[in-house]
């Protein structure tokens, strides 16, 4: 039997994920990421795979293209990620942003011509952005090992586990005959990516470390996801006092700086992000 | 002639004083629709000059910053290992990096507009976050643009801007944090000087 492209997903992307979990031995400092090794090369696989293929495409779709066509396929899409967000606000308890989904869908498949048109925003009712990751994130489960994997980039253990489920659920990726369906699956694909040129420039120009910068970034935005924009802070740890260089100058060693120790701090972290949604 | 100086003295002061009492809210306003102004006429900005940008950016928006703070913040407990000397280094590169950034992003920018959340300023408070969102014409997705801001004596400060609930000051935490564990303060500043030395060059080049 021939393997489908989602099958052929769902495989590798457990495949990868128990890489990931399995492959402790490539460790590095940084206890968020401790098969370090194994996500470098993975990173430079997809970077060299983007500039090849990916980017390319995307930017000739972006020069191709007029942005209203551009914005209709980007809502068209978005609409029907509006039914699975819906199921996963349900999942995750949140029963009035899930009917407030549901209206999106009916609205903007009504009026807004199958969703290429976004009335629903204009009538107040607010895009979300929930997937299962997210949601076993709202049950308590924590992020896991930080892992890259081909094509889709930066995840965690929990969201790889997520993400299978995503591509499990998405309509575009169930929708038969498979020809539309590899057309569909490829123009969003295209599509997605020729939105985020425009921040292309800007990690470029931020990052010092490209790899550590999509990490991180990565990890804060879910941790912000999950907590629907309002995560407990975790700004000051230990930051240390804010009156400037004057702190050294005294010349008085703060205990505490000797004494941290690395790893609980990101731990303690985790712990707090996951307190603070079990007690929602 | 005296009470002409007291008036005068007495206005400058009062001035200063309206100065600082600036509600953060209000200064964030100001200086997003100022900027935001200027960029949607500059033509030169839209099409990629970056140098142009930096200096609105530099004329506008950095005097509400506070550097010395974003850098403390981005190395941690890093920070104590430097010595005054190296602080002030690494918070003048560091004020690059961040401008820089922050100049690309503006010229990327194509017909976006900036909602205002409503804020309050409750009694007492002296470090807040102010949310603002950008909204793309069209299509549904908007992007949170938060910032933090601390009462410093002359006035509110940002200390932190946050992006879709990404910190850029504590986006570098790590970079810096095996930066320093591996080569010291000293491999961070040459690495952050290196950093900024090719940003120039691209820079220049367009």
């Amino acid at each position: 039997m021939k393997t489908t492209l989602p099958a052929r997903i769902k495989t590798v992307a457990v495949a990868v994920a128990a890489t990931g979990l399995l492959a402790g031995c490539a460790t590095s400092g940084n206890p968020k990421d401790p098969i370090e090794g194994f996500n470098r090369a993975m990173f430079a696989f997809n970077e060299g795979l983007d500039a090849a293929i990916v980017k390319p495409v995307a930017k000739g779709y972006d020069a191709v293209l007029p942005s209203p066509i551009k914005t209709g396929v980007t809502n068209f899409f978005s609409n029907i990620d509006d039914l699975f967000i819906g199921v996963n606000n349900l999942l995750q308890g949140k029963v009035p942003e899930a009917f407030s989904d549901l209206g999106r869908v009916m609205i903007n498949t009504t009026v807004g011509l199958l969703g290429v048109i976004d009335f629903a925003s204009d009538a107040g009712l607010e895009k979300h952005d929930e997937d299962f990751g997210q949601t076993f994130g709202r049950w308590g489960v924590g992020n896991g090992a930080y892992v890259v994997i081909p094509v889709f980039g930066s995840r965690t253990a929990r969201d790889t586990v997520g993400l299978v489920l995503d591509v499990a659920a998405d309509p575009v990726a169930n929708h038969r005959p498979t020809r539309t369906r590899d057309l569909a699956l490829a123009l969003r694909f295209v599509n997605d990516r020729a939105n985020l040129l425009p921040a292309d420039k800007v990690i470029e120009e931020a990052a010092l470390d490209k790899y550590s910068y999509m990490r991180d970034a990565y990890l804060q935005r879910r941790r912000n996801l999950i907590h629907d924009g309002n995560p407990p802070r975790e700004i000051e740890a230990d930051a240390g006092p804010a009156d400037g260089p004057q702190t050294a100058e005294a010349g008085v060693p703060d205990p505490r700086a000797e004494l941290a120790p690395v790893a609980p701090v990101p731990a303690l972290l985790v712990a707090r992000t996951q307190a603070s949604s079990e007690a929602k | 002639m005296k009470s002409l100086f007291a008036l005068i003295g007495g206005l400058l002061f009062a001035a200063t004083a309206m100065a600082q009492e600036v509600a953060p809210d209000v200064l964030v306003k100001t200086v997003t629709n100022e900027v935001l102004e200027i960029v949607r006429k500059d033509k030169d900005i839209q099409s990629g000059n970056t140098k142009k940008a930096i200096d609105l950016v530099e004329a506008k928006v950095l005097p509400n910053f506070n550097f010395t703070r974003m850098t403390q913040l981005a190395m941690a407990r890093d920070w104590r290992q430097a010595s005054p000397a190296q602080q002030k280094i690494l918070t003048d590169e560091f004020h690059t990096l961040l401008v820089r950034t922050y100049s690309k992003a503006l010229t990327e920018y194509k017909n976006q507009t900036v909602a205002f959340k409503p804020f309050t300023l409750k009694a007492g408070e002296t470090d807040v976050r102010v949310r603002t969102e950008i909204q793309q014409a069209g299509a549904g997705k908007n992007v949170e643009l938060d910032y933090w801001l601390e009462k410093a004596p002359s006035g509110w400060k940002v200390y932190d801007i946050e992006v879709g609930g990404i910190s850029l000051v504590t986006n570098y935490r790590e970079s810096f944090a095996s930066e320093v564990r591996n080569n010291g303060i000293e491999g961070l500043i040459k690495s952050l000087q290196a950093k900024n030395k090719s940003g120039e060059a691209t820079s220049v080049k367009k």
